[in-house]
């Protein structure tokens, strides 16, 4: 077969003139990682949440938490995607629709995909909260309250920091199945990673090289990631401790 | 008045009865030993003194405070009742001395630098000062009691509560932490301790409580207990314990 | 707010139905490639053939990395150009789709490859090692012994996987497969309701996976009894 290899087309000026295309990469990625990293930000939180309300003494608290859980694990991710994009504005208050429309179009791509990517990640970290703090031995909320902590307090002085510990190499996965989720965006046009990948086969006939650039560019992100992660979990790691009973 | 009092308290999971009727008086500066077969509901017992376990009729008063009454904010009173747990429960994420001071700063609003200082003394007390800035992984199971002990002390206490302080011990611990035990009850602390450490309660114990079925059996002065338990469970239990 | 106008849904349905038709045959395709395929990648990863082990972590680990849009796209739009060119075949959609849902099953594989090497590593070695006393060989200790006990821990999780891949079959719309949710799409846009068919296709997933879980979690408990 004949293909002509050509891998500096990246630094060809784009058709509309004002980027090279390698620009157009660098603005995908750049996209992906803002994206995923407020995605990410906002779930760790949302999902510390809803993950400590599962596990709360209390019927309708920790009954909502887990109806939150089954809505964003059961509905797949591009299903939401477009329900944030395309239905949520339209739910809302005419006037509030209005105004969401008339903004910036990336802006509401980036807002539609943020939301998205957010609650349905935070479904997944709740489940590994939730998971983490019922792996905790029984007794460590019994000596909390005896110290007379108050049940928030025991959350937060006892029973979180060690279960965010525990859930580490669950959460890491979580963290770089984000970037891999931020993909679908693309689907609304958000121009990110992929969308620029498949903008570029379109662009310059040079279907071989824009696509092993994307893929090589995932691959660092993984790497990244993980590194990062490892990291992490040995700064955090409580010295004597051999997991929960 | 007593420390604690408790009137005909009875606790219920579903339709089967974990404790029934239960009535005693703990005094200010008694040491009441709890005993009984597994299962007798003794835990469950010193756990609804601090309301741990929650219970469903009777009344508990530590100190003059209703446990059972809803308008009771139990944190403030669990504040004032130490309590020792059988796997320690030591904060396995923070250093020994972030053990003992943490909750004298965020529960009793004390100064860091004060908790601190109240936390070194009580190391000192129970003979592990050079352990201050270990993680509790890094103890042995023991020292692990002892510096929870410690933990519970730093609170100011007015009495202490031990459910089975030794029996997750390895056997040439045990003496260790009774050690600390018999300190605090010689310097008059309240304490109400679930063991089957029968040497320590004939040496420090003012009362024995033995518990069966979820039913207080006997609760008499240690003499009487040991010299002539009245029921035949208690006989049968004391045969079966002394004799190792 | 909206006025909701769910009319041009009945007449729809037939169209949504076949719809839903290819998204469980890709579904039942890609679970059952995937189960067979990721059972081979395991054994490969497990085996003392240093390359075999080498080209299925390279395997499992690349397609991990990668979005499934990515590796769709890859299968939707480059590999069937390449085959096109490689065998000469015509220009046509149907390889593309083939190709698309080939992409599909590979990717899956990565994953329950993951989960079946998990499972293969939960068996206790003393059944290996009890195996090869009796005088099997290691195919044999694998296929009599170990496997089915492996199966039997992971059927939970290898059914949940296929509820995740059944989510997973919404994406094949970026290559223009009609599945049920593609269909759901085509239906909204022509009529100007897109914001009840999506709603729609929404709580069609939902019950479906949410009954779906429910199931295998009954399932899970009734095998923890036995």
């Amino acid at each position: 077969m004949a293909y002509n290899w050509n891998w500096d087309v990246f630094l060809q000026p784009t058709a509309t003139g004002d980027d090279t295309y390698l620009g157009w990469m660098f603005y995908g990625l750049k996209m992906t990682i803002a994206l995923s990293l407020s995605a990410w930000v906002i779930a760790l939180a949302l999902g510390a949440v809803v993950g400590v309300l599962r596990t709360v003494p209390n019927k309708w608290l920790s009954g909502f938490a887990a109806a939150y859980v089954e809505v964003f694990r059961n509905i797949p991710l591009l299903v939401q995607l477009f329900l944030w994009y395309f239905v949520m504005p339209e739910l809302l208050p005419v006037d509030w629709g209005n105004a969401l429309k008339q903004t910036n179009p990336v802006l509401q791509q980036f807002l539609a995909s943020m939301l998205c990517l957010a609650l349905f990640t935070s479904a997944r970290v709740a489940e590994q909260v939730r998971s983490g703090i019922n792996s905790l031995p029984p007794g460590q909320k019994n000596a909390g309250l005896a110290m007379g902590f108050t049940l928030p307090q025991t959350y937060r002085f006892v029973l979180l920091p060690m279960a965010v510990r525990l859930i580490i190499p669950p959460l890491t996965s979580e963290f770089l199945n984000i970037f891999k989720n931020s993909a679908v965006c693309s689907t609304i046009g958000l121009l990110e990673l992929a969308a620029q990948g498949r903008q570029l086969v379109d662009y310059t006939a040079q279907p071989y090289e824009s696509f092993i650039a994307v893929t090589l560019a995932y691959l660092l992100i993984n790497v990244v990631v993980m590194f990062g992660m490892r990291w992490v979990e040995a700064h955090v790691r409580v010295p004597g401790y051999i997991g929960g009973k | 008045m007593a420390m604690i009092s408790m009137n005909k308290v009875s606790k219920y999971y579903g339709s089967f009865q974990v404790l029934a009727d239960c009535t005693t008086q703990v005094a200010k500066g008694e040491v009441i030993v709890v005993c009984g077969p597994s299962g007798s509901g003794k835990s469950t017992l010193i756990k609804c003194v601090n309301g741990l376990e929650p219970f469903q009729s009777g009344e508990i008063i530590v100190n003059g405070v209703s446990v059972g009454d809803p308008r009771t904010k139990l944190s403030q009173l669990r504040s004032t009742v130490g309590m020792v747990f059988q796997n320690f429960e030591l904060f396995p994420h923070m250093r020994i001395i972030e053990n003992l001071s943490i909750a004298q700063i965020k529960v009793l609003g004390r100064s860091e630098g004060e908790a601190r200082a109240k936390a070194a003394s009580l190391l000192d007390r129970v003979g592990l000062s050079e352990q201050a800035e270990k993680y509790p992984g890094q103890l042995s199971g023991g020292q692990q009691q002892r510096v929870a002990i410690a933990r519970a002390l730093a609170m100011d206490p007015i009495c202490m509560l031990f459910d089975e302080p030794t029996s997750a011990l390895d056997p040439e611990m045990v003496n260790e932490v009774l050690d600390v035990m018999t300190e605090l009850a010689k310097e008059g602390m309240t304490m109400m301790c679930v063991t089957h450490e029968m040497g320590f309660a004939k040496r420090v114990a003012t009362r024995v409580i033995f518990m069966d079925q979820g039913r207080i059996v006997e609760d008499d002065s240690k003499d009487a207990f040991f010299e002539a338990a009245r029921s035949q469970r208690a006989q049968q239990f004391l045969a079966k314990i002394l004799h190792h | 707010m909206h006025e909701f106008d769910w009319s041009s849904i009945p007449g729809a349905l037939p169209f949504l139905w076949d719809g839903m038709v290819i998204s469980l045959q890709i579904t039942v395709t890609a679970v059952l490639v995937g189960i067979v395929w990721g059972t081979l990648l395991a054994l490969m990863r497990l085996s003392s053939i240093k390359p075999l082990s080498w080209f299925a972590a390279a395997y499992v680990n690349l397609f991990r990395a990668v979005p499934l849009v990515m590796v769709l796209l890859w299968f939707f739009l480059i590999v069937p150009s390449f085959l096109e060119s490689l065998f000469g075949l015509p220009r046509g959609s149907d390889v593309r789709l083939a190709s698309a849902i080939t992409g599909f099953a590979l990717f899956e594989a990565a994953y329950y490859s993951e989960i079946i090497r998990a499972g293969i590593q939960s068996v206790s070695k003393g059944q290996m090692a009890a195996a090869s006393a009796l005088g099997m060989t290691y195919g044999q200790a694998m296929r009599l012994v170990v496997l089915p006990q492996a199966f039997r821990n992971m059927v939970p999780l290898l059914l949940t996987q296929g509820i995740i891949l059944f989510q997973d079959t919404s994406l094949v719309y970026v290559s223009a497969l009609a599945d049920f949710f593609g269909a759901a799409y085509k239906v909204g846009d022509r009529d100007g309701r897109l914001v009840e068919l999506l709603l729609f296709a929404g709580a069609v997933y939902f019950v479906i996976c949410f009954t779906a879980s429910r199931i295998v979690r009954y399932c899970q408990n009734k095998l923890k009894v036995a």
